[in-house]
């Protein structure tokens, strides 16, 4: 008897370990990573204006209300295919900044030229040094700030319509809400 | 004439030697290296450790990604400011969390991860010993004697003792076959 429990005990734990690779495969994604500075401030960074006619971003300008900072380059062809969604953010009165992440800042004004330039603030950060004070590994990446100046979410690679309807506008209207009701 | 199996070998064993003896690719960059050959050390230590983001399952030392590059130059712009070896690895896990520890440090969820091979040797010596105790120790149940009914049987079965019944099915021992 006491050799029928303890001969099921390789099956057991055969289970158990199949069970645990299983939840491994399955519920991790290798391109999400957590993100470290989740529900921590904005870390400080300064990058100068990509163009003449929008001001530069630093972590200081992303207070005061919820708002979303896009992370892109013109190298990125993810980019491209987000960036209509992020135009029509922006367009539905969302503020969007811009971090131009370790680009050549000629081809980057070229490439907003192009496809259109939907950013309040755009930061150059050619040197990529910002980002990384982020965490940033790679382009594009979306992160929702509350008003506060605490990222509240980030989202690694080109956002889609299922990302902003389940995601990002609930989170910014419970965000507006939120700073609705402080005083 | 003919050469030598020596001789012959000689070129394949020089190429594999050759090859084993390259160093393992690095990524490092001339312009990256210290001055300083101890902090380079380090930092060779320090990039070993610290996994690329971008191509998650190499070290930034061996990654040509230029993220990869970018924590390579700042693990030694850390060093250079004086930070010791805990620091430098803080200030990067401070940015991308544990994931970038290719050795992750033990804690309250990775403690099972740590823990597994002793936890597992441990439960192996468990089962082998009550498993083999019994026969190593000769403590197996003596036998029951046989009722009286199973005497019977035996007898049926067995050819030669006690011969009541020897019409009864063929012989189990004593056949052509195990008989040389």
């Amino acid at each position: 008897m006491k050799r029928g429990i303890l001969g099921i005990i390789p099956l057991l734990l055969f289970m158990a370990v199949a069970g645990y690779f299983a939840l491994g495969l399955t519920r991790y994604d290798p391109d999400q990573l957590d993100a470290a500075r989740l529900n921590q401030p904005v870390p400080d960074f300064t990058t100068p204006a990509l163009k003449a006619d929008r001001p530069g971003l630093a972590s200081a300008d992303l207070k005061g209300e919820p708002q979303l900072l896009n992370v892109f380059a013109s190298w990125c062809v993810p980019c491209r295919a987000e960036h209509p969604l992020i135009t029509r953010l922006a367009e539905s009165g969302i503020t969007v900044n811009g971090l131009n992440w370790k680009d050549d800042p000629v081809a980057a004004r070229a490439w907003l030229a192009e496809l259109g330039d939907p950013y309040t603030r755009i930061g150059a950060d050619a040197s990529g040094r910002a980002g990384i004070e982020l965490g940033v590994y790679g382009v594009p990446e979306t992160y929702v700030i509350d008003a506060g100046g605490v990222i509240r979410f980030r989202h690694a690679g080109p956002l889609q319509e299922r990302h902003l309807r389940d995601e990002i506008l609930p989170l910014l209207a419970r965000l507006r809400a939120e700073t609705a009701s402080r005083p | 004439m003919i050469r030598s199996a020596a001789t012959r070998l000689l070129p394949v064993l020089l190429l594999a030697a050759a090859l084993l003896a390259w160093p393992s690719a690095h990524a490092v960059q001339p312009d990256e290296i210290l001055d300083d050959p101890a902090l380079e050390s380090r930092a060779r230590d320090l990039s070993a450790g610290l996994r690329c983001l971008v191509c998650q399952n190499q070290s930034i030392d061996d990654s040509n990604a230029s993220l990869a590059r970018d924590l390579r130059l700042i693990v030694r712009q850390r060093l250079l400011a004086g930070d010791d070896d805990a620091a430098v690895l803080r200030y990067v896990t401070d940015r991308y969390g544990d994931y970038v520890l290719l050795k992750p440090p033990v804690d309250s969820r990775t403690w099972l991860l740590w823990g597994a091979p002793a936890i597992l040797v441990a439960l192996g010596l468990l089962i082998m010993w009550t498993w083999l105790r019994p026969a190593a120790a000769g403590t197996e149940a003596a036998p029951q004697p046989l009722s009286a009914e199973e005497r019977r049987r035996a007898r049926r079965l067995l050819p030669g003792k006690g011969g009541a019944d020897r019409t009864s099915p063929p012989h189990i021992a004593g056949g052509k076959e195990n008989n040389p």
